[in-house]
């Protein structure tokens, strides 16, 4: 061991305060997954006001501004303040002891990325109780009705900059990390693919993350201090802010998917004890879908009047997505095929995360075609698509990465029984929850209202019920994370036969420090290539 | 490699990764002139040219009518009146037409508006050019005043042939007081 290596495995500030001045990559993957786990249950609780407000037409418990706000609000703490830092926490966790390296590669801006959250999503909650009400104007913030938000506007604006410089010093962390801390025998070519999918995702953060804090302090100008970026008066253009956001928006989708695409393709060979088939098929497959991403921005976009050509440009570079994203699932499928395959939970969270992930890519395919998108833009179809993409799809592939490494976080085994009946009952109630969405959509239905003509009530109310149902299972998953914090068999360090990678061949729990010095590659650490 | 020659390199790449974070953010700013360019190089935001023609340099085009529309709205606090004498004209590319919209201020203050006008399907844009128009500069209204404002316009007889129908809209904005008042 080096001179500069405390050799004391343990040592830990003692209390609370540990977590606060921690720099250890293991608990601030900690800190950020029980961040995202209370932030689910906060934005959960929002849309638990949705659905009860949509159970019949008519206004019973929200006024029409409350419930836009819950609307909003629900999308920003679940995009910026769940999603995102759950794939953060587990790339902090998983990157480091996959790739073989002691720690993050600057373990103290670490812990300011992990901190910054709680104050931006303060914050962010506390315009709920401000003069005027939280933002109502939808998580897209378009102009010029995000501007006629109340004294909340300029702390939405600060919470946005706040969770962007988060993110951005994370990223630039995982790229540092993963391109320079990888133990020397690994070469690109054989890191294990929720790595490759987390650089590519960090490429992606530092690409678009900055222009949304450029498109927002826009709006703030516009606001405060007299500029006309989106004013027409002024000789701007609002349609101009929808150009700019989406800019940053599509990307920002990928960023929430690309980690899960890792989770999926790292769970499925463990299960199917074949590798993954197309190691480099995948590795491309991601780079470029995440090119791609960037030129596709404007099919959020179709009815705002653009010429022919646009709309024909934006609609075929749309469709082009469609074929790397194939060529995953297609992997996906074929490591499972003739595959010694059990269906622990976390590869059930993975299977049905390649089924119902390809239903949100067909819906997203549906849209794509603009001339069907002028009606189902602002619809409740749109609401089903991305809602498949990113619950079934982001949140699900989250789901699986916990189960799958969570007994070499805590070393105990989580109760099986219980994860799978929390898979099947998320299943259930998630299908429930959002098919009949699709028809609602198709039927007329817009997003984003209190209230609906009556024919809307049956799927309506069959949704409510798949929401509730869906918001009170997830309550199973709180009770089987801490119970395998506290209790349960002990784990042994490869906790799945099946399984390949660095991570697994420290004992169960983690040990706080490890790979202090670069480990070898091993024969089964090396089988990435594909048959 | 050794321990501060990774923190070495760590540090480089740190901050080459920050300096294409800070070039992002610069390029989302990049994006308003890009945005201003494009649209006028091709006319797609429907602001039009606005440039003024001289009115002889062109001859009618007898075999050709178009139908122009007006629309009008108000994004003004209190219920502004705003709208064309007419809302619809039969038009030959060439020659020189004019409309002219009423305003009336309903509040009991003077107030300075803007109007923005925007010109449908994009592509018709650079096709219409004004002589004069309203929309060129700001208007000043005294309390509860009413006035008649006149556009005087062309279509240029290069429009595209499947264009048959244009739209041109006015909307009144605040004038944001930028500016000083007309005519000084
Ligand atoms: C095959 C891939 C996909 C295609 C072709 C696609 C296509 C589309 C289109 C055309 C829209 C705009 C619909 C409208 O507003 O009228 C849309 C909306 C959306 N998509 Fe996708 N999508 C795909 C994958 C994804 C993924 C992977 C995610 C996220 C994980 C995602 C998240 C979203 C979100 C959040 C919206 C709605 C944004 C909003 O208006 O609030 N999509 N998608
Ligand atoms: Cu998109």
């Amino acid at each position: 061991m080096t001179e500069s290596v405390h050799a004391h495995a343990d040592e830990k500030p003692p209390g609370l305060w540990r977590w606060v001045v921690t720099t250890n990559h293991k608990d601030i993957g900690t800190l950020y997954l029980l961040f995202a786990l209370l932030m689910f249950f906060i934005g959960g609780s929002m849309s638990m006001v949705i659905r009860t407000e949509l159970f019949q037409p008519g206004l019973q418990f929200t006024d029409p501004l409350f419930f836009n706000q819950m609307t909003t609000m629900h999308a920003l703490v679940m995009i910026f303040g769940a999603v995102m830092p759950a794939f953060v926490g587990l790339a902090n966790w998983q990157i480091p002891l996959m790739i073989g390296a002691p720690d993050m590669a600057f373990p103290r801006m670490n812990n300011w990325s992990f901190w910054i959250l709680p104050f931006a999503f303060s914050m962010l909650l506390s315009t709920l109780f401000m003069p005027g009400g939280a933002p109502a104007g939808g998580w897209t913030m378009y102009p010029p009705l995000v501007l006629m938000t109340g004294d909340a506007f300029p702390y939405l604006i600060f919470s946005i900059h706040l969770m962007g410089l988060s993110s951005l010093m994370g990223a630039i962390n995982i790229i540092v990390t993963i391109l320079n801390m990888r133990t020397p025998e690994m070469n690109l070519m054989k890191m294990p693919l929720f790595v490759w999918t987390w650089l590519v995702t960090a490429f992606l953060l530092i690409a678009a993350m900055p222009v949304l804090a450029g498109v927002v302090t826009m709006l703030l100008t516009d606001r405060y201090f007299g500029s006309s970026f989106f004013n027409a008066a002024g000789g701007g253009d609002p349609v101009m802010f929808q150009h700019i956001f989406w800019f940053f928006g599509h990307p920002e989708v990928y960023i929430m998917i690309l980690p899960a695409f890792g989770v999926v393709s790292t769970i499925i060979p463990t299960f199917a004890r074949k590798p993954l088939f197309g190691y480099a098929s995948m590795v491309y497959a991601t780079a470029s879908i995440a090119f791609l991403s960037f030129i596709v921005w404007a099919h959020h976009m179709f009815t705002v009047g653009m010429p022919l050509a646009a709309e024909l440009f934006f609609m075929y570079s749309t469709m082009l997505i469609a074929v790397p994203t194939g060529v995953k699932i297609f992997n996906w499928v074929s490591t499972m095929w003739r595959g010694s395959m059990t269906f622990e939970t976390p590869m059930l969270w993975a299977i049905s995360f390649v089924v119902l992930f390809t239903i949100g890519g067909f819906s997203g395919l549906m849209l794509a075609i603009t001339p069907a998108d002028f009606q189902y833009q602002d619809t409740y179809f749109v609401v089903a698509h991305f809602h498949y993409v990113l619950v079934t799809g982001s949140v699900f592939g989250i789901f699986g990465a916990v189960y799958y490494w969570l007994p070499k976080w805590t070393g105990n085994m989580y109760n099986e029984r219980l994860g799978k009946i929390h898979f099947w009952c998320s299943i259930v109630f998630s299908n429930l929850l959002y098919f009949p969405q699709h028809f609602l959509g198709l039927a007329g239905m817009p997003r984003r209202v209190p209230d609906y003509a009556i024919q809307f009530t049956d799927w309506n109310q069959v949704s409510s019920i798949g929401g509730i149902g869906f918001g009170l299972t997830q309550l199973i998953f709180v009770y089987i994370v801490f119970q395998a914090i506290r209790s349960g068999s002990k784990a042994p360090a490869r906790v799945w036969d099946g399984a390949i990678g660095l991570e697994w061949s420290v004992p169960s729990p983690a040990p706080y420090h490890t790979f202090q010095e670069p480990p070898k590659l091993t024969e089964g650490e090396l089988q990435r290539e594909g048959i | 490699m050794t321990r501060s020659a990774r923190q070495q390199s760590n540090r480089t790449l740190a901050l080459k990764l920050a300096g294409i974070t800070l070039a992002m953010f610069g390029f989302g700013f990049a994006l308003v002139p890009l945005y201003e360019v494009f649209c006028e190089i091709t006319g797609l935001n429907g602001k039009g040219v606005n440039r003024i023609v001289s009115a002889a340099a062109t001859a009618v085009d007898d075999n050709r009518w178009v139908t122009v529309e007006f629309l009008s709205g108000s994004n003004l606090a209190g219920s502004w009146e705003f709208r064309p004498s007419q809302s619809r004209m039969r038009v030959q590319p060439g020659r020189l037409y004019s409309v002219s919209y009423q305003a009336r201020n309903p509040t009991d203050q003077a107030v300075t508006v803007r109007a923005v006008s925007s010109i449908a399907p994009g592509t018709a844009a650079g096709y219409i050019s004004k002589l004069e128009c309203f929309c060129f500069r700001q208007q000043r209204f005294a309390p509860e005043e009413q006035r008649m404002m006149p556009v005087r316009f062309m279509v240029d007889r290069a429009l595209p042939p499947e264009l048959g129908t244009i739209s041109i809209a006015y909307t009144l904005f605040d004038s944001l007081n930028r500016e000083a008042a007309p005519g000084s």
